[in-house]
Protein backbone atom coordinates (compact mmCIF):
# COMPACT_ATOMS: atom_id res chain seq x y z
CA UNK A 1 0.00 0.00 0.00
CA UNK A 2 2.88 2.19 0.79
CA UNK A 3 4.69 1.24 -2.19
CA UNK A 4 1.62 1.95 -4.23
CA UNK A 5 0.74 5.00 -2.83
CA UNK A 6 4.78 6.71 -3.03
CA UNK A 7 4.49 5.40 -6.96
CA UNK A 8 1.15 7.25 -7.82
CA UNK A 9 2.46 10.13 -5.72
CA UNK A 10 6.02 10.32 -8.09
CA UNK A 11 3.59 9.96 -11.20
CA UNK A 12 1.69 13.31 -9.38
CA UNK A 13 4.73 15.05 -9.06
CA UNK A 14 5.55 14.20 -12.59
CA UNK A 15 2.34 15.82 -13.89
CA UNK A 16 2.57 19.15 -11.73
CA UNK A 17 5.73 19.55 -12.88
CA UNK A 18 4.20 19.83 -16.37
CA UNK A 19 2.65 22.87 -15.46
CA UNK A 20 5.05 24.92 -13.46
CA UNK A 21 8.84 23.94 -15.00
CA UNK A 22 10.32 26.43 -17.28
CA UNK A 23 10.58 25.63 -20.74
CA UNK A 24 14.26 23.91 -20.45
CA UNK A 25 14.20 21.79 -17.31
CA UNK A 26 10.35 20.48 -19.13
CA UNK A 27 11.78 19.28 -22.40
CA UNK A 28 14.89 17.92 -20.43
CA UNK A 29 12.40 15.89 -18.24
CA UNK A 30 10.05 14.97 -21.27
CA UNK A 31 13.49 13.40 -22.54
CA UNK A 32 14.60 12.27 -19.06
CA UNK A 33 11.37 9.88 -18.82
CA UNK A 34 11.81 8.63 -21.95
CA UNK A 35 15.84 7.36 -20.97
CA UNK A 36 13.99 6.30 -17.49
CA UNK A 37 12.11 3.62 -18.96
CA UNK A 38 15.06 2.60 -21.25
CA UNK A 39 16.93 1.93 -17.31
CA UNK A 40 13.59 -0.05 -16.10
CA UNK A 41 14.46 -2.15 -18.96
CA UNK A 42 17.71 -2.50 -17.36
CA UNK A 43 16.56 -2.85 -14.19
CA UNK A 44 14.56 -5.83 -14.82
CA UNK A 45 17.56 -7.70 -16.36
CA UNK A 46 20.64 -6.42 -14.51
CA UNK A 47 18.84 -4.85 -11.10
CA UNK A 48 16.01 -8.06 -10.36
CA UNK A 49 17.52 -10.77 -12.32
CA UNK A 50 21.40 -9.97 -12.42
CA UNK A 51 21.86 -10.14 -15.80
CA UNK A 52 24.42 -7.88 -16.74
CA UNK A 53 24.29 -6.56 -20.27
CA UNK A 54 26.33 -4.59 -22.02
CA UNK A 55 24.38 -4.84 -25.01
CA UNK A 56 21.26 -3.06 -24.61
CA UNK A 57 21.69 0.04 -26.89
CA UNK A 58 20.89 -2.86 -29.94
CA UNK A 59 17.28 -2.77 -28.29
CA UNK A 60 17.04 0.68 -28.05
CA UNK A 61 18.15 1.18 -31.50
CA UNK A 62 15.64 -1.71 -32.47
CA UNK A 63 12.60 0.09 -31.17
CA UNK A 64 14.06 3.72 -33.06
CA UNK A 65 15.00 2.20 -36.23
CA UNK A 66 12.29 -0.04 -36.29
CA UNK A 67 9.68 2.81 -35.51
CA UNK A 68 11.93 5.92 -37.87
CA UNK A 69 12.56 3.54 -40.64
CA UNK A 70 8.92 2.37 -40.80
CA UNK A 71 7.65 6.46 -40.98
CA UNK A 72 10.94 7.38 -43.36
CA UNK A 73 10.69 4.73 -46.13
CA UNK A 74 6.60 3.66 -45.52
CA UNK A 75 5.07 6.31 -44.68
CA UNK A 76 3.52 4.96 -41.45
CA UNK A 77 1.64 7.30 -39.19
CA UNK A 78 3.05 7.41 -35.65
CA UNK A 79 0.89 5.47 -33.82
CA UNK A 80 1.59 1.67 -35.64
CA UNK A 81 5.14 2.61 -35.95
CA UNK A 82 5.93 3.01 -32.36
CA UNK A 83 4.04 -0.17 -31.77
CA UNK A 84 6.32 -1.71 -34.46
CA UNK A 85 9.28 -0.42 -32.91
CA UNK A 86 8.64 -1.25 -29.62
CA UNK A 87 8.19 -5.00 -30.73
CA UNK A 88 11.24 -4.84 -32.74
CA UNK A 89 12.86 -4.46 -29.64
CA UNK A 90 11.61 -7.04 -27.93
CA UNK A 91 12.47 -9.60 -30.94
CA UNK A 92 15.58 -8.38 -30.79
CA UNK A 93 16.15 -9.16 -27.16
CA UNK A 94 14.94 -12.39 -27.75
CA UNK A 95 17.02 -13.26 -30.73
CA UNK A 96 20.21 -12.09 -28.94
CA UNK A 97 19.09 -13.53 -25.48
CA UNK A 98 18.65 -17.10 -27.43
CA UNK A 99 22.11 -17.03 -28.46
CA UNK A 100 23.72 -15.15 -25.38
CA UNK A 101 21.79 -16.22 -22.37
CA UNK A 102 23.99 -19.75 -22.89
CA UNK A 103 26.56 -18.00 -21.27
CA UNK A 104 26.74 -15.89 -17.65
CA UNK A 105 28.79 -13.45 -15.94
CA UNK A 106 32.07 -11.66 -17.46
CA UNK A 107 31.14 -13.43 -20.72
CA UNK A 108 27.12 -12.38 -21.09
CA UNK A 109 28.26 -8.91 -20.96
CA UNK A 110 30.97 -9.86 -23.83
CA UNK A 111 28.91 -11.14 -25.53
CA UNK A 112 25.82 -8.96 -25.91
CA UNK A 113 28.32 -6.10 -26.41
CA UNK A 114 29.68 -8.08 -29.15
CA UNK A 115 25.82 -8.03 -30.31
CA UNK A 116 25.19 -4.55 -30.19
CA UNK A 117 28.52 -3.79 -32.06
CA UNK A 118 27.31 -6.42 -34.35
CA UNK A 119 24.17 -3.92 -34.87
CA UNK A 120 25.50 -1.00 -34.92
CA UNK A 121 28.36 -1.78 -37.89
CA UNK A 122 24.84 -3.38 -39.85
CA UNK A 123 23.57 -0.02 -39.52
CA UNK A 124 26.50 1.81 -41.04
CA UNK A 125 26.44 -0.97 -43.40
CA UNK A 126 23.24 0.19 -44.79
CA UNK A 127 24.17 3.46 -44.67
CA UNK A 128 22.04 4.30 -47.50
CA UNK A 129 18.71 3.07 -45.71
CA UNK A 130 19.47 3.83 -42.30
CA UNK A 131 21.43 7.44 -43.13
CA UNK A 132 24.94 5.63 -41.76
CA UNK A 133 26.71 7.74 -39.45
CA UNK A 134 24.24 10.76 -39.76
CA UNK A 135 21.35 9.27 -39.38
CA UNK A 136 17.79 10.84 -40.30
CA UNK A 137 15.29 12.99 -39.38
CA UNK A 138 12.14 11.92 -38.75
CA UNK A 139 9.07 13.48 -41.04
CA UNK A 140 6.88 15.89 -39.38
CA UNK A 141 3.75 13.62 -40.84
CA UNK A 142 5.35 10.83 -38.80
CA UNK A 143 5.12 12.25 -35.33
CA UNK A 144 1.48 13.05 -35.34
CA UNK A 145 -0.43 9.93 -33.17
CA UNK A 146 -3.94 10.42 -32.21
CA UNK A 147 -4.15 13.69 -33.25
CA UNK A 148 -1.55 14.59 -30.76
CA UNK A 149 1.44 16.72 -32.50
CA UNK A 150 4.37 14.53 -30.52
CA UNK A 151 6.85 16.90 -32.10
CA UNK A 152 5.22 19.75 -30.02
CA UNK A 153 6.49 20.39 -26.27
CA UNK A 154 3.29 20.11 -24.63
CA UNK A 155 1.78 16.88 -25.84
CA UNK A 156 5.30 15.56 -26.22
CA UNK A 157 5.98 15.77 -22.27
CA UNK A 158 1.93 14.36 -21.54
CA UNK A 159 3.00 11.09 -24.11
CA UNK A 160 6.51 10.91 -22.28
CA UNK A 161 4.91 10.84 -18.91
CA UNK A 162 2.16 8.56 -20.11
CA UNK A 163 4.63 6.40 -21.43
CA UNK A 164 6.60 6.24 -18.15
CA UNK A 165 3.50 6.01 -16.20
CA UNK A 166 2.71 2.82 -17.88
CA UNK A 167 6.27 1.37 -17.94
CA UNK A 168 6.40 2.29 -13.67
CA UNK A 169 3.35 0.33 -12.99
CA UNK A 170 3.67 -2.29 -15.35
CA UNK A 171 7.47 -2.79 -13.58
CA UNK A 172 5.76 -2.60 -10.24
CA UNK A 173 3.20 -5.42 -10.87
CA UNK A 174 5.92 -6.92 -12.70
CA UNK A 175 8.40 -7.18 -9.07
CA UNK A 176 5.31 -7.95 -7.12
CA UNK A 177 4.27 -11.16 -9.22
CA UNK A 178 5.13 -14.72 -8.57
CA UNK A 179 7.27 -14.03 -11.68
CA UNK A 180 8.90 -11.04 -10.02
CA UNK A 181 10.16 -13.73 -6.97
CA UNK A 182 11.32 -15.77 -9.91
CA UNK A 183 13.35 -13.30 -11.27
CA UNK A 184 14.96 -12.66 -7.66
CA UNK A 185 15.62 -16.23 -7.01
CA UNK A 186 17.50 -16.39 -10.44
CA UNK A 187 19.66 -13.91 -9.19
CA UNK A 188 20.25 -14.72 -5.84
CA UNK A 189 20.90 -18.44 -5.99
CA UNK A 190 20.43 -19.88 -9.75
CA UNK A 191 21.19 -23.35 -8.84
CA UNK A 192 18.60 -23.30 -5.79
CA UNK A 193 15.83 -22.36 -8.53
CA UNK A 194 16.56 -25.01 -10.88
CA UNK A 195 16.30 -27.52 -7.83
CA UNK A 196 12.79 -25.68 -7.56
CA UNK A 197 12.03 -26.72 -10.60
CA UNK A 198 12.05 -23.15 -12.10
CA UNK A 199 14.56 -23.50 -15.77
CA UNK A 200 16.89 -20.89 -15.60
CA UNK A 201 17.09 -20.29 -19.68
CA UNK A 202 13.50 -19.80 -20.03
CA UNK A 203 13.14 -17.46 -17.01
CA UNK A 204 15.93 -15.01 -18.36
CA UNK A 205 15.13 -15.47 -21.49
CA UNK A 206 11.42 -14.23 -21.05
CA UNK A 207 13.20 -11.39 -18.36
CA UNK A 208 15.58 -10.20 -21.68
CA UNK A 209 12.05 -10.24 -23.84
CA UNK A 210 10.22 -7.76 -21.84
CA UNK A 211 13.62 -5.55 -20.88
CA UNK A 212 14.05 -5.47 -24.65
CA UNK A 213 10.10 -4.34 -24.94
CA UNK A 214 10.64 -1.57 -22.09
CA UNK A 215 14.16 -0.51 -24.25
CA UNK A 216 12.49 -0.72 -28.07
CA UNK A 217 9.80 1.57 -26.59
CA UNK A 218 12.06 4.00 -24.86
CA UNK A 219 14.11 4.18 -28.63
CA UNK A 220 10.84 4.06 -30.94
CA UNK A 221 9.40 6.98 -28.74
CA UNK A 222 12.46 9.00 -28.38
CA UNK A 223 13.63 8.96 -32.08
CA UNK A 224 9.40 10.21 -33.04
CA UNK A 225 9.44 12.72 -30.04
CA UNK A 226 12.37 14.18 -30.52
CA UNK A 227 12.68 13.37 -33.66
CA UNK A 228 15.94 12.24 -34.98
CA UNK A 229 17.05 8.95 -36.15
CA UNK A 230 20.85 7.95 -35.81
CA UNK A 231 23.55 5.01 -35.62
CA UNK A 232 25.05 7.28 -32.52
CA UNK A 233 22.27 5.82 -30.16
CA UNK A 234 23.48 2.13 -31.22
CA UNK A 235 26.65 2.92 -29.68
CA UNK A 236 28.69 1.59 -26.60
CA UNK A 237 27.78 4.28 -24.41
CA UNK A 238 23.81 3.89 -24.80
CA UNK A 239 24.72 0.39 -23.52
CA UNK A 240 26.33 2.04 -20.66
CA UNK A 241 23.79 4.63 -19.89
CA UNK A 242 21.19 2.73 -18.41
CA UNK A 243 23.72 0.97 -16.21
CA UNK A 244 24.74 4.28 -15.00
CA UNK A 245 21.72 5.21 -14.16
CA UNK A 246 20.89 1.93 -12.39
CA UNK A 247 23.89 2.22 -10.43
CA UNK A 248 23.22 5.36 -9.39
CA UNK A 249 19.08 5.40 -8.85
CA UNK A 250 19.34 2.05 -6.93
CA UNK A 251 19.59 -1.85 -8.79
CA UNK A 252 16.58 -3.60 -7.66
CA UNK A 253 14.64 -0.81 -6.82
CA UNK A 254 11.25 0.24 -9.20
CA UNK A 255 11.90 4.03 -8.81
CA UNK A 256 15.64 3.85 -8.93
CA UNK A 257 15.71 4.31 -13.12
CA UNK A 258 14.09 7.94 -12.98
CA UNK A 259 16.38 9.07 -10.03
CA UNK A 260 19.79 7.67 -11.52
CA UNK A 261 18.29 8.97 -14.80
CA UNK A 262 17.37 12.54 -13.37
CA UNK A 263 20.45 12.62 -11.57
CA UNK A 264 23.09 11.43 -13.86
CA UNK A 265 21.29 14.19 -16.19
CA UNK A 266 21.68 17.05 -14.59
CA UNK A 267 25.38 15.95 -13.21
CA UNK A 268 26.27 15.77 -16.78
CA UNK A 269 24.15 18.92 -17.86
CA UNK A 270 26.29 20.94 -15.25
CA UNK A 271 29.21 19.52 -15.38
CA UNK A 272 29.45 20.38 -19.39
CA UNK A 273 28.74 23.74 -18.79
CA UNK A 274 31.61 24.27 -16.42
CA UNK A 275 34.34 22.49 -18.43
CA UNK A 276 34.29 20.45 -21.20
CA UNK A 277 35.53 17.17 -19.44
CA UNK A 278 32.21 16.36 -18.15
CA UNK A 279 32.66 12.29 -18.65
CA UNK A 280 35.29 12.74 -15.81
CA UNK A 281 32.85 14.12 -13.54
CA UNK A 282 30.44 11.52 -14.19
CA UNK A 283 33.47 9.04 -13.63
CA UNK A 284 34.54 10.43 -10.60
CA UNK A 285 30.48 10.34 -9.92
CA UNK A 286 30.04 6.65 -9.82
CA UNK A 287 33.79 6.10 -8.33
CA UNK A 288 32.30 7.61 -5.50
CA UNK A 289 29.23 6.21 -5.78
CA UNK A 290 30.73 2.35 -6.13
CA UNK A 291 32.82 3.13 -3.30
CA UNK A 292 30.38 4.28 -0.56
CA UNK A 293 26.57 3.47 -1.80
CA UNK A 294 27.13 0.32 -4.34
CA UNK A 295 23.51 -0.62 -3.90
CA UNK A 296 22.84 3.05 -5.06
CA UNK A 297 21.20 5.54 -3.32
CA UNK A 298 17.42 4.30 -2.74
CA UNK A 299 19.32 0.23 -2.79
CA UNK A 300 21.36 1.89 0.13
CA UNK A 301 18.56 3.34 1.64
CA UNK A 302 16.55 -0.12 1.49
CA UNK A 303 19.42 -1.80 2.84
CA UNK A 304 19.62 0.65 5.82
CA UNK A 305 15.96 -0.15 6.93
CA UNK A 306 15.35 3.24 5.89
CA UNK A 307 12.87 2.34 3.45
CA UNK A 308 12.73 -1.90 3.44
CA UNK A 309 9.52 -1.71 1.97
CA UNK A 310 10.42 -0.07 -1.50
CA UNK A 311 10.00 -2.86 -3.78
CA UNK B 1 6.01 -56.66 -3.74
CA UNK B 2 5.94 -53.13 -3.42
CA UNK B 3 6.01 -50.94 -7.12
CA UNK B 4 9.70 -49.41 -7.48
CA UNK B 5 9.20 -45.57 -8.51
CA UNK B 6 13.05 -45.05 -8.91
CA UNK B 7 15.24 -47.68 -10.81
CA UNK B 8 18.61 -46.80 -11.58
CA UNK B 9 20.89 -49.35 -13.56
CA UNK B 10 24.70 -49.44 -14.00
CA UNK B 11 25.15 -45.96 -13.15
CA UNK B 12 28.29 -44.47 -13.84
CA UNK B 13 30.03 -41.34 -13.62
CA UNK B 14 34.11 -40.80 -13.26
CA UNK B 15 36.19 -37.78 -12.58
CA UNK B 16 39.47 -38.54 -14.46
CA UNK B 17 40.89 -41.63 -13.04
CA UNK B 18 38.85 -41.10 -10.11
CA UNK B 19 35.95 -43.44 -9.96
CA UNK B 20 32.84 -41.47 -7.86
CA UNK B 21 30.14 -43.50 -9.56
CA UNK B 22 31.21 -47.23 -10.55
CA UNK B 23 28.27 -49.41 -11.66
CA UNK B 24 25.64 -48.50 -9.33
CA UNK B 25 22.17 -50.36 -9.22
CA UNK B 26 19.46 -49.03 -6.70
CA UNK B 27 15.91 -49.83 -6.33
CA UNK B 28 13.66 -47.13 -4.17
CA UNK B 29 10.22 -48.66 -3.57
CA UNK B 30 7.28 -46.40 -3.40
CA UNK B 31 6.43 -45.70 -0.09
CA UNK B 32 9.45 -46.18 1.60
CA UNK B 33 12.41 -44.62 3.85
CA UNK B 34 15.79 -45.96 1.95
CA UNK B 35 18.77 -44.49 3.43
CA UNK B 36 21.86 -44.22 1.50
CA UNK B 37 25.08 -44.36 3.83
CA UNK B 38 28.96 -44.84 2.99
CA UNK B 39 31.73 -43.53 4.20
CA UNK B 40 33.49 -40.22 3.09
CA UNK B 41 34.35 -39.93 -0.67
CA UNK B 42 32.07 -43.38 -1.15
CA UNK B 43 30.00 -41.84 -4.07
CA UNK B 44 26.84 -40.86 -2.45
CA UNK B 45 26.74 -37.24 -3.09
CA UNK B 46 27.65 -37.85 -6.72
CA UNK B 47 25.11 -40.47 -7.07
CA UNK B 48 22.45 -38.52 -5.42
CA UNK B 49 23.56 -35.55 -8.15
CA UNK B 50 22.71 -38.02 -11.15
CA UNK B 51 19.43 -39.11 -9.30
CA UNK B 52 18.49 -35.39 -9.14
CA UNK B 53 19.76 -34.56 -12.95
CA UNK B 54 22.77 -31.89 -11.68
CA UNK B 55 24.96 -33.91 -12.83
CA UNK B 56 24.94 -36.39 -16.24
CA UNK B 57 25.88 -39.73 -15.82
CA UNK B 58 28.38 -40.62 -18.42
CA UNK B 59 26.75 -44.46 -18.98
CA UNK B 60 23.83 -46.38 -17.40
CA UNK B 61 20.14 -45.60 -17.01
CA UNK B 62 17.20 -44.20 -14.63
CA UNK B 63 13.73 -44.51 -14.70
CA UNK B 64 11.12 -42.71 -12.61
CA UNK B 65 7.47 -43.87 -12.41
CA UNK B 66 8.26 -45.83 -15.52
CA UNK B 67 9.80 -43.00 -17.85
CA UNK B 68 13.37 -42.59 -18.69
CA UNK B 69 14.86 -39.81 -17.18
CA UNK B 70 18.55 -40.26 -17.78
CA UNK B 71 18.65 -37.38 -19.91
CA UNK B 72 16.46 -34.88 -18.55
CA UNK B 73 17.64 -31.63 -16.76
CA UNK B 74 17.49 -31.00 -13.04
CA UNK B 75 14.31 -28.96 -13.46
CA UNK B 76 12.43 -30.91 -15.40
CA UNK B 77 12.72 -33.91 -12.67
CA UNK B 78 11.61 -31.54 -9.94
CA UNK B 79 8.35 -30.99 -12.13
CA UNK B 80 7.99 -34.75 -12.46
CA UNK B 81 8.24 -34.81 -8.70
CA UNK B 82 11.45 -35.77 -7.64
CA UNK B 83 12.46 -33.20 -4.80
CA UNK B 84 15.67 -32.24 -3.36
CA UNK B 85 17.20 -31.15 -0.38
CA UNK B 86 20.74 -29.27 -0.45
CA UNK B 87 23.36 -31.26 1.60
CA UNK B 88 25.03 -27.54 2.30
CA UNK B 89 21.95 -25.16 3.16
CA UNK B 90 21.13 -23.29 0.06
CA UNK B 91 18.54 -21.19 0.89
CA UNK B 92 17.93 -17.56 -0.41
CA UNK B 93 19.77 -15.82 2.29
CA UNK B 94 18.86 -12.04 1.12
CA UNK B 95 15.26 -13.33 0.68
CA UNK B 96 12.17 -13.59 3.38
CA UNK B 97 11.43 -17.41 4.82
CA UNK B 98 8.13 -16.48 3.38
CA UNK B 99 9.61 -15.77 -0.63
CA UNK B 100 11.68 -19.04 -0.29
CA UNK B 101 9.04 -21.14 0.97
CA UNK B 102 6.72 -19.26 -1.70
CA UNK B 103 9.10 -19.70 -4.24
CA UNK B 104 8.55 -23.62 -3.45
CA UNK B 105 4.73 -23.58 -3.23
CA UNK B 106 3.66 -21.45 -6.10
CA UNK B 107 5.47 -24.46 -8.36
CA UNK B 108 1.88 -25.91 -7.57
CA UNK B 109 0.37 -22.70 -9.16
CA UNK B 110 -1.64 -22.19 -5.97
CA UNK B 111 -4.86 -19.79 -6.03
CA UNK B 112 -4.20 -18.38 -2.11
CA UNK B 113 -0.54 -18.75 -1.90
CA UNK B 114 -0.24 -17.10 1.51
CA UNK B 115 -2.28 -19.31 2.78
CA UNK B 116 -0.49 -22.33 1.38
CA UNK B 117 2.82 -20.59 2.31
CA UNK B 118 1.85 -20.78 5.69
CA UNK B 119 0.88 -24.18 5.78
CA UNK B 120 4.17 -24.87 4.38
CA UNK B 121 6.12 -23.40 7.28
CA UNK B 122 4.03 -24.68 9.88
CA UNK B 123 5.18 -28.47 8.57
CA UNK B 124 8.80 -27.14 9.63
CA UNK B 125 7.32 -24.91 12.40
CA UNK B 126 8.35 -21.70 11.32
CA UNK B 127 4.74 -19.89 10.70
CA UNK B 128 6.43 -17.28 13.62
CA UNK B 129 8.96 -16.31 11.07
CA UNK B 130 7.43 -15.64 8.33
CA UNK B 131 8.62 -12.13 7.41
CA UNK B 132 12.20 -12.67 8.69
CA UNK B 133 15.27 -12.42 6.29
CA UNK B 134 16.27 -16.04 5.51
CA UNK B 135 20.22 -15.35 6.13
CA UNK B 136 19.19 -13.94 9.60
CA UNK B 137 17.81 -17.10 10.90
CA UNK B 138 19.86 -19.71 13.26
CA UNK B 139 21.37 -22.56 11.75
CA UNK B 140 18.86 -25.37 12.87
CA UNK B 141 16.33 -23.16 11.79
CA UNK B 142 17.99 -22.61 8.14
CA UNK B 143 17.93 -26.57 7.38
CA UNK B 144 14.56 -26.70 8.59
CA UNK B 145 13.75 -24.13 5.73
CA UNK B 146 15.61 -26.02 3.61
CA UNK B 147 13.67 -28.65 4.09
CA UNK B 148 10.64 -27.08 3.92
CA UNK B 149 11.01 -25.53 0.96
CA UNK B 150 12.14 -29.56 -0.10
CA UNK B 151 8.37 -30.64 1.41
CA UNK B 152 6.36 -27.55 0.00
CA UNK B 153 7.19 -29.07 -4.04
CA UNK B 154 4.96 -32.18 -2.39
CA UNK B 155 7.41 -34.67 -4.10
CA UNK B 156 6.33 -38.15 -4.92
CA UNK B 157 10.13 -38.69 -4.02
CA UNK B 158 12.15 -36.19 -1.55
CA UNK B 159 16.10 -36.91 -1.41
CA UNK B 160 17.38 -35.34 1.54
CA UNK B 161 20.71 -35.12 1.22
CA UNK B 162 22.58 -35.00 5.01
CA UNK B 163 19.63 -33.34 6.48
CA UNK B 164 20.32 -33.74 10.33
CA UNK B 165 23.56 -31.84 9.64
CA UNK B 166 23.95 -28.99 12.23
CA UNK B 167 20.46 -30.32 14.65
CA UNK B 168 20.73 -29.90 18.05
CA UNK B 169 19.71 -33.06 19.71
CA UNK B 170 16.02 -31.96 20.09
CA UNK B 171 15.66 -31.03 16.53
CA UNK B 172 16.49 -34.16 15.27
CA UNK B 173 13.70 -36.15 17.29
CA UNK B 174 11.38 -33.24 15.82
CA UNK B 175 12.80 -34.53 12.38
CA UNK B 176 12.44 -37.92 12.56
CA UNK B 177 8.94 -37.30 13.35
CA UNK B 178 8.35 -35.30 10.10
CA UNK B 179 9.73 -37.85 8.18
CA UNK B 180 7.79 -40.27 9.38
CA UNK B 181 5.06 -38.65 8.27
CA UNK B 182 6.08 -37.95 4.96
CA UNK B 183 5.75 -41.71 3.97
CA UNK B 184 4.25 -43.65 2.37
CA UNK B 185 2.64 -41.10 0.29
CA UNK B 186 6.36 -39.84 -0.22
CA UNK B 187 9.24 -41.58 -1.27
CA UNK B 188 12.51 -40.56 0.99
CA UNK B 189 16.00 -41.20 0.05
CA UNK B 190 18.00 -40.02 2.99
CA UNK B 191 21.95 -40.03 2.70
CA UNK B 192 22.78 -39.50 6.84
CA UNK B 193 25.67 -39.81 8.47
CA UNK B 194 24.03 -40.15 12.08
CA UNK B 195 23.82 -43.85 12.20
CA UNK B 196 20.94 -43.47 14.98
CA UNK B 197 18.69 -41.68 12.53
CA UNK B 198 19.52 -44.30 10.06
CA UNK B 199 18.28 -47.13 12.07
CA UNK B 200 15.58 -45.61 13.65
CA UNK B 201 14.19 -44.34 10.57
CA UNK B 202 15.31 -46.52 7.08
CA UNK B 203 13.07 -49.58 6.07
CA UNK B 204 15.93 -50.26 3.76
CA UNK B 205 19.85 -49.09 3.63
CA UNK B 206 22.04 -49.36 0.55
CA UNK B 207 25.87 -49.11 1.68
CA UNK B 208 28.47 -47.26 -1.12
CA UNK B 209 31.98 -47.86 -0.78
CA UNK B 210 33.91 -46.90 -3.29
CA UNK B 211 31.35 -46.08 -5.96
CA UNK B 212 29.98 -49.22 -5.94
CA UNK B 213 26.79 -50.63 -3.92
CA UNK B 214 28.89 -52.90 -1.00
CA UNK B 215 25.43 -54.18 0.17
CA UNK B 216 21.27 -53.24 0.03
CA UNK B 217 18.78 -55.05 2.26
CA UNK B 218 16.99 -54.09 5.84
CA UNK B 219 19.08 -52.51 8.83
CA UNK B 220 19.42 -55.86 10.77
CA UNK B 221 21.02 -57.76 7.62
CA UNK B 222 23.00 -54.67 7.19
CA UNK B 223 24.19 -54.21 10.69
CA UNK B 224 25.19 -58.31 10.62
CA UNK B 225 27.35 -57.35 7.66
CA UNK B 226 31.15 -58.56 7.58
CA UNK B 227 31.95 -56.52 4.68
CA UNK B 228 29.80 -53.76 5.94
CA UNK B 229 31.18 -53.51 9.48
CA UNK B 230 34.97 -53.55 8.10
CA UNK B 231 34.58 -51.04 5.05
CA UNK B 232 31.82 -48.60 7.24
CA UNK B 233 30.76 -49.00 10.90
CA UNK B 234 33.77 -50.60 12.66
CA UNK B 235 36.00 -48.19 11.09
CA UNK B 236 33.44 -45.25 11.69
CA UNK B 237 32.77 -46.42 15.34
CA UNK B 238 36.67 -46.88 15.62
CA UNK B 239 36.87 -43.25 15.20
CA UNK B 240 34.34 -41.55 18.13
Amino acid sequence: MRALSLHLAVLALLLALHFVLPAYHHANLARIMVLAVFAMGYNIAFGYTGLLSLGHALFLSAGMFGAGLLIQHFGLTAAPALLIGTLAGAAMAALTGLLALRTAGVSLMIVTLMFAQAGYLTLLYFGAVTGGDEGFPVPAAGRVAFGLNLAAEGPRYLVALGLFALALMGNLALVRSRFGRVMVAMRENEERSRMLGYNPFAVKLGVMVLSGLYAGAAGAFYGVMFGYVGATFATIPYSILPLLYVLLGGAGVTLGPLLGAVLMFYLIDLASSHTTAQLAVTGGALLVLVLFAPKGILGSLRERGLASWLP
Amino acid sequence: MASVILQAEGLKRHFGGLKAVDGVDLALNAGEIHALIGPNGAGKTTLVSLLSGRQVPDAGAIRFDGTDITRLPAHERVRRGIGYTFQITAIYAGLSVFDNLALAVQRGHTRDLSRAVTEAAARVGLEDLLPQIAGTLSYGHQRLLEIGMGLALHPRLLILDEPTQGFAAGEIEGFMALVRGLVPATTVLLIEHNMDVVMALAERITVLDQGRVLASGLPAEIRANRAVQDAYLGGSHAGD
